[in-house]
């Protein structure tokens, strides 16, 4: 393949770097003297153009291809979710229009940028290192933003236990990356499918499979490899945290199933109940139960917004961590579909929770009170947000987690899964207690005294009531995402 | 063109926040108008569908097809008996609910998405489709009673929120089992009744169905959620709680737990009709002793509702005949009887101990208060003339078919809810000094007569218990040849009907 054809196959990754330059050139050469909101603001626009156009080629480009040992893989799936990746960033992106938190206008938004495009690129690959290399560009770019808050000393301690967790991380997933290597003599992962067939239990597999999910259990903050999540998400600027809650989780979840599916067919084992077999089934079972387990309880105690939101990613991430146990042909859908409407969700609430924070950064529940009473829209947004994280229909989350659900009780032989299912369904009642709290803050409350209406930048509401309006369309007619899914 | 009847109601609630924000009378008014129009569709879809006989498709579309669920709307007699109650207790509650001042706008905008989720179970033929509108149904509730409730209102609501959810959940797992198991890719019910499932997964299905939908229909031991969450409620949402949402629980046992498992439910038949009888007499004894009016209502309910239970525990056709037209019986009479006890006399008293009333001799004060409540009390007790009268014999002599101990039993409860009835009429109206203290004249409540909405609301439902006492048939033939259609042929088949 020549460069030209690589460059067309590349379009919408190459226009977001183009971007993210670009962004980084005009902060610095025409906008350093004026006030951080009208830099974000004028950034924000750049971008937004850059992304739009990044999403036209995603949407009319190539639909397959296959090169240099699966390094770049396009499928019709993975097109499309580098469309909604694209989409996420833009929301991401717009909820800076109106911040302040930084100096560094230029900068934040391209690491922004770059970020989305390691995300781009992880979900388009089948090659061990491909996938670790942006799976890097996007933790550190997103390091890097948990950071940016320099006034607030929680930003930078978030930062750090982000990245020496996250270095940790890497350090066992590359660990893994190469005892697959070895076992296999491959980085690509039809490859290595190949050769797991026969060396399914080999010992070296096992180790192999526990470090890459100890890997990818950071990423996606499942129990026991959460302890970050929480400071992260309290400390990081919002747009960070909901990058990191959204787009991130999209693609890492995506290439975990890839990888798990399609790398190592062969050693799956089995997490039936009572009947486990050795392979990587029973252990995602295990990250998995205890992921919704722990985050439901934890969530029950908080009292921060973002803490919340916090616990309940990690109860989020074991639910989707069910679906990759599903069957093939469902498991892709059904994990996609969850994933894609909690980032959407998340992005929204993120939102929501800068909103609310004001300039103070308290971000206690009770800064909620009343909101009906000073923003109409704003609280029906955060209701159709906490509503959908926790599961009631005619919201996008209940179609989700029940598509979720059956997928899971159909794998295997009969309901040999369901007891997974059931731990889901009693958790997910457990949850709708504290996202009601949420909302009773918001419409129960009595405003507290003296309390000024809610007030919020315009590009601010309008990305968070369109969200609200896409989780409600997609709940109400889930095929409108599924179609592109399968 | 019954399907409108979802339709208008979530039209309505979403035109509430067109309204202005202080106004006061529009949300009253298109509320109103929202109920009336459906109660409207309901009546006229009913009178056209019922002539028909067994299940009458609406309409059908494919909506999530990876799934193989369909947005799949039908009525059967069953369906048409409870869409026209909820038409009826919507619009008396939005009668009730006249006096609503705080945010009525986002009150009303509550109301209405819980009635258009109300209808839409009750219309659903799509499993799934049916789930969704029941957890539609949830939330609102929450909202009613924590934001406009009196007694303890942010316990009770989310009491009665979580204790729905466990339910919906309960209902979940055994519909994902139930679609996996029978492995047909769809959620249509007339498809699903046909599967025969094993008998050993029925066993555990169908109490996993059953209790999940029981739980809202005030099943013992887990009622307890039905008088806190009446107590609290104001009274429009009372009347809904306890007039359509109650029978939400009800119809999904019979429409899902019964029609799937045919088989569990011969096996487990025994235990809820002891469950539904240990209701109807713990309900009662409870009413009894209680100092809060409208906690004798609320344990009144759970004493009813145990009837709808014990006949759908007979499994036969006279017992589930009698069940459903005990829904629609009931519906009328808690919600007329939630209306006089929340709106008439604690809005006016500000109190609803009956310690209290007995010095206040309502029933010269409030006369109209008090022979409505009369009335409706009568018609609950079962007397003849009244709906009550026929749906409970339909039960009685159904359960004394195949439970003859327990019709027995259930027969004392009747007689103890005489009881708490004549008790909380002799305590609330009729008692305390012949001569009106002098600080307390008719004259005094002058501005607070009874209003002319509650007067029409009260008429209203009146009429329909008297209407349906004197001449059952109105609604029996639709029912019982509900009972005939091939939907019901496992239920025939599984337990001998």
């Amino acid at each position: 393949m020549d460069y030209p054809g690589l460059i067309k196959l590349l379009a919408p990754e190459c226009l977001v770097v183009l971007t993210a330059l670009g962004v980084l050139f005009a902060d610095l050469k025409f906008w350093r003297g004026l006030p951080s909101r009208q830099r974000f603001g004028r950034g924000v626009a750049l971008a937004t153009v850059g992304l739009l156009a990044a999403a036209l080629f995603a949407g009319m480009g190539e639909k397959s291809a296959d090169l240099l040992l699966g390094t770049l893989v396009l499928t019709r799936v993975s097109q499309f979710l580098k469309l909604v990746l694209l989409l996420l960033t833009l929301g991401t992106v717009w909820l800076c229009s109106d911040a302040d938190f930084t100096d560094h206008v230029g900068e934040f938004l391209a690491l922004l940028l770059l970020a989305a495009t390691g995300m781009m690129l992880l979900i388009s690959t089948e090659n061990l290192l491909m996938i670790f290399v942006s799976l890097e560009l996007v933790s550190l770019s997103l390091y890097v933003m948990t950071a940016f808050n320099k006034r607030s000393s929680c930003s930078a301690e978030a930062a750090l236990k982000y990245f020496l967790f996250g270095g940790m991380a890497a350090g066992f997933m590359l660990f893994g990356f190469s005892f697959l290597y070895g076992l296999s003599g491959s980085i690509h992962l039809p490859d290595i499918a190949v050769a797991l067939r026969t060396k399914g239990s080999d010992p070296l597999a096992m180790a192999a499979i526990v470090m890459v999910l100890a890997g990818f259990g950071f990423k996606i903050a499942a129990v026991p490899f959460h302890f970050w999540a929480p400071d992260t998400y309290d400390g990081a600027p919002a747009p960070a945290a909901a990058f990191i809650a959204s787009g991130s989780k999209v693609a890492s979840f995506f290439i975990l199933a890839t990888l798990l599916q399609a790398g190592m067919p062969g050693a799956a084992g089995s997490g039936a109940w009572n009947a486990f077999v050795p392979g990587w089934m029973p252990i995602v079972a295990i990250l998995a139960t205890a992921s919704m387990v722990f985050g439901n309880l934890a969530a029950l105690a908080q009292s921060s917004l973002r803490r919340l939101l916090a616990c309940s990613a990690i109860a989020h991430a074991g639910y989707a961590l069910l679906a990759i146990m599903a069957e093939p042909a469902d498991a892709k859908p059904a994990l996609l579909y969850y994933v894609t409407t909690y980032a959407l969700t998340l992005v929204g609430m993120f939102g929501l929770v800068s909103v609310v924070e004001g300039g103070n950064g308290d971000d206690s529940m009770g800064q909620l009170a009343g909101l009906s009473q000073r923003s109409p829209l704003l609280a029906a947004c955060l209701s159709v947000f906490g509503l959908s994280l926790a599961g009631v229909p005619p919201f996008a989350g209940f179609f989700g987690k029940f598509y979720l659900f059956v997928a899971v009780a159909k794998s295997g032989p009969t309901l040999s899964s369901f007891w997974l299912v059931l731990v889901a369904i009693a958790m997910s009642c457990v949850s709708l207690y504290y996202y009601l709290q949420v909302l009773k803050q918001a419409w129960v409350a009595i405003p507290v005294e003296g309390s000024v209406p809610a007030r919020a930048s315009r590009p601010l509401v309008l990305v968070v009531s369109l969200l609200a309006l896409a989780v409600v369309l997609l709940g109400c007619v889930p095929e409108l995402l599924l179609r592109f899914l399968r | 063109m019954l399907a409108w009847t979802i339709y208008i109601s979530f039209a309505g609630a979403a035109g509430m926040f067109l309204l202005p924000r202080e106004s006061l009378r529009a949300p009253r008014v298109l509320a109103l108008i929202a109920a009336l129009a459906g109660l409207l569709v309901a009546v006229g879809g009913a009178l056209r569908h019922s002539a028909v006989g067994g299940v009458v498709t609406l309409i059908k579309l494919p909506w999530i097809p990876t799934l193989g669920a369909d947005y799949f709307l039908a009525a059967d007699g069953i369906s048409l008996t409870l869409v026209l109650l909820t038409g009826l207790v919507a619009t008396a509650g939005v009668l009730f609910s006249w006096n609503i001042e705080l945010r009525p706008r986002e009150f009303f905008a509550f109301y209405l998405a819980l009635i258009g989720g109300v209808y839409g179970v009750f219309l659903s033929f799509d499993l799934l489709l049916l789930l969704v509108f029941y957890e539609i149904a949830i939330v609102p509730k929450y909202f009613l009673i924590a934001i406009w409730g009196s007694t303890n209102r942010e316990y009770a609501a989310m009491k009665l929120a979580l204790y729905s959810f466990v339910g919906s959940a309960l209902v979940i797992a055994g519909l994902v089992a139930a679609y996996v198991v029978s492995g047909a890719e769809t959620f249509n019910l007339l498809e699903l009744a046909k599967f025969e499932y094993p008998r050993e997964f029925q066993l555990w299905a169908f109490p996993l169905v059953f209790v999940g939908f029981g739980i809202l229909a005030g099943l013992w031991p887990f009622h307890s959620w039905a008088p806190t969450g009446h107590v609290a409620a104001p009274t429009g949402a009372s009347m809904l709680l306890a007039g359509v949402v109650m029978k939400l629980g009800a119809y999904g046992c019979l429409r899902v737990a019964m029609t799937l498992f045919p088989e569990g439910l011969a096996a487990w038949r025994d235990v809820i009709g002891v469950l539904a009888v240990i209701a109807i007499v713990y309900g009662a004894l409870v009413a009894l002793v209680q100092r809060d009016f409208k906690f004798v209502v609320g344990f009144s309910s759970v004493s009813h509702m145990g009837f709808v239970l014990l006949g759908l525990a007979t499994v036969t056709t006279l017992g589930l005949s009698g069940a459903v037209l005990q829904m629609f019986s009931h519906g009328i009479l808690a919600g007329l009887l939630f209306g006089v006890v929340g709106r008439m006399i604690y809005d006016r008293e500000h109190t609803r101990d009956l310690e209290q009333l007995e010095s206040r001799q309502l029933s010269r004060m409030l006369p109209f208060a008090a022979v409505t409540f009369v009335l409706a009390g009568f018609a609950s007790m079962g007397l003849p003339g009244f709906s009550g009268f026929i749906a409970e014999l339909y039960v009685l002599i159904g359960a004394w078919q195949t439970f003859p101990k327990l019709a027995v039993i259930a027969g004392v409860g009747i007689v103890i809810g005489v009881a708490y009835t004549l008790r909380a009429i002799q305590k609330a109206f009729y008692s305390g000094n012949e001569l009106p203290s002098p600080a307390r004249l008719p004259a005094e409540h002058g501005d607070s007569a009874i209003s002319l909405p509650e007067k029409v609301g009260a008429c209203l439902l009146i009429a329909c218990t008297v209407g349906v006492g004197l001449y059952p048939r109105v609604l029996l033939d639709w029912i019982v040849p509900s009972f005939n259609s091939p939907l019901f042929d496992g239920l025939r088949k599984g337990a001998g009907l």
